[in-house]
């Protein structure tokens, strides 16, 4: 099993999601999240006093997929979180030990 | 006694009531989120302290028998004689417990507004100690100088509804505690990013309601002059939200939403002293004005190094008393200022400006030196770190 973590821009929250789940994902998990890259921050001003705010909101998909699926989810998360300009996020994949279900006890593929 | 001027002034009592916990949300969505109970309770329990000061000394200091120009007698301590009807009333037409009640409104706000200065680091005993002598001590006699017919009032000083009293002496008062408490602790490495603006501007708009209240309430009558007020208040705020918006787009590149906010509030601080003696075309001319001058006034804090976390001294100290002056210039309506021939009211309003601000200084100096050494004023900086809302209060604004 492989976890995909994938960091992409707020808006492209619901491309995404349509995205995995054509690509046979079947749960995630979302979180807001902040950071910062290559994008760098923005300035803010309030009442003439200017903050440079560095970590810039993003929205972080987790999803665990069997092995064979892999490929493919990443390849449809690219593209569906693509624009071409800075900022556009990551996705990391990594190897997973094990996975439960809570209600029923199954583990490995059965419980992804 | 005038039934339908009782009714008005209630009523407008009840709206200016309503500016106190307005000011709590204005300033409570400006502070980061682990201050934001404190902020709104440094105003909203106001309401509560002031109240029963004011019932018990603080109205008879104000307006009992003048005693020299300078403070008033103990004829109505713990409101003997204020009864419904109008006997002793300073207002003949109102009952002397309405005059009392619409009265105690602006005794609660004034030292609410100074609490903008010394926000996210001060301790809430020493706070409830300080404001309850400042009310004694420089609210009272700034009340009975102005109206209570004390020297400001005899001098034929103008103010109309609390540019002195209410906003010079909170600004003079904000300005001596921001320096004396110090700056906050990370004040220049830490962002201080105001955590709830959609709160502020709601906090804005009701003291914009309530303001109506306040100016308007303060002819003391149901009649055109209360008309006149209501109007110049609204244009004054009106004119004063688009120049200050227009100031930081030129100076700042964008107009904000704080900054229409800040403006409005400006512009009601400005008409405040003026609202029943100038006509409403120079209320726009006042607003516009104000508007550009207290987006100046907040700046002032950068270039003296003063850490006045939400520009008490910016709006309030600056738009009283730019407010006071162009009172003395722009009246027309029952007075005359100099554009009505008599440049004698400029001189005059200089002079209650200079007494304000000195009076007001330096009397909060001492007051606040003697709470300090007593009780202790300043949160540690650790108590700071945690936020006041736990470290004062024992609980936080927002649960995850």
């Amino acid at each position: 099993m492989k976890k995909i973590e994938i960091i992409t821009r707020t808006f492209k929250l619901d491309d995404v999601k349509t995205a995995l789940a054509g690509a046979g994902v079947k749960g995630m998990t979302v979180a807001e999240v902040k950071g910062f890259g290559r994008q760098g921050g923005h300035k803010e001003v309030y009442r003439g006093a200017e903050y440079q705010v560095d970590f810039v909101p993003k929205i972080k998909i987790d999803v665990v997929v069997e092995d064979g699926l892999a490929g493919q989810v990443v390849e449809a998360a690219r593209k569906a979180a693509h624009t071409g300009q800075v900022g556009d996020g990551k996705i990391f994949v990594s190897p997973v030990e094990e996975v439960v279900r809570i209600r029923t006890g199954e583990t490995g593929d059965d419980a992804v | 006694m005038n039934v339908a001027d009782n009714a008005f002034i209630l009523i407008c009592a009840a709206l200016v009531m309503f500016m106190t916990p307005g000011l709590a949300l204005f300033y409570g969505g400006l502070v980061r989120s682990k201050n934001v109970l404190a902020t709104i309770m440094q105003s909203f329990i106001m309401l509560g302290l002031m109240s029963v000061l004011w019932a018990v000394i603080g109205y008879t200091l104000s307006f009992g028998h003048d005693i020299g120009g300078i403070i008033g007698g103990l004829d109505f301590a713990f409101l003997n004689g204020v009864g419904m009807d109008n006997v002793g009333s300073p207002a003949e037409n109102l009952p002397h417990m309405t005059f009392m009640i619409f009265q105690c409104m602006f005794a609660v706000i004034t030292p609410a507004l100074i609490s903008g200065a010394f926000a996210e680091r001060m301790k809430f005993g020493g706070f409830m100690v300080f404001s309850a002598l400042w009310l004694i001590l420089v609210y009272a006699p700034m009340c009975h100088w102005v109206w209570g017919g004390g020297w400001m009032g005899q001098m034929g000083a103008l103010d109309f509804a609390g540019g002195a009293v209410v906003h010079m002496s909170s600004g003079a008062a904000a300005l001596c505690c921001a320096i004396l408490i110090g700056k906050r602790k990370g004040h220049g490495s830490t962002a201080f990013i105001p955590h709830n603006l959609p709160m502020t501007i709601l906090g804005a708009a009701i003291l914009w309601f309530g303001w109506f209240g306040f100016n308007a309430g303060s002819a003391l009558a149901a009649d055109g002059l209360a008309a006149n007020a209501f109007v110049t208040t609204h244009m004054a705020a009106a004119a004063a939200a688009l120049s200050w918006i227009v100031a930081e787009w030129v100076h700042g590149g964008k107009a904000t939403t704080l900054g229409a906010a800040s403006g409005a509030v400006a512009g009601l601080v400005a008409i405040t002293p003026a609202a029943g003696f100038i006509t409403p075309m120079w209320a726009i001319v006042l607003g516009l004005a104000a508007g550009v001058v207290c987006y100046g006034g907040i700046m002032l804090k950068n270039r003296f190094g003063y850490d006045d976390a939400l520009d008490v001294v910016g709006i309030h100290g600056v738009g009283g008393t730019f407010g006071a002056l162009a009172t003395g210039v722009l009246a027309t309506v029952g007075a005359e200022g100099l554009i009505a021939g008599n440049a004698h009211q400029v001189w005059v309003q200089f002079v209650s400006v200079v007494a304000t601000w000195g009076f007001c200084f330096a009397m909060t100096f001492v007051i606040f030196k003697a709470v300090d050494a007593t009780i202790g004023l300043r949160a540690t900086d650790e108590e700071q770190d945690r936020g006041m809302d736990v470290s004062e209060h024992s609980e936080t604004g927002y649960q995850m």
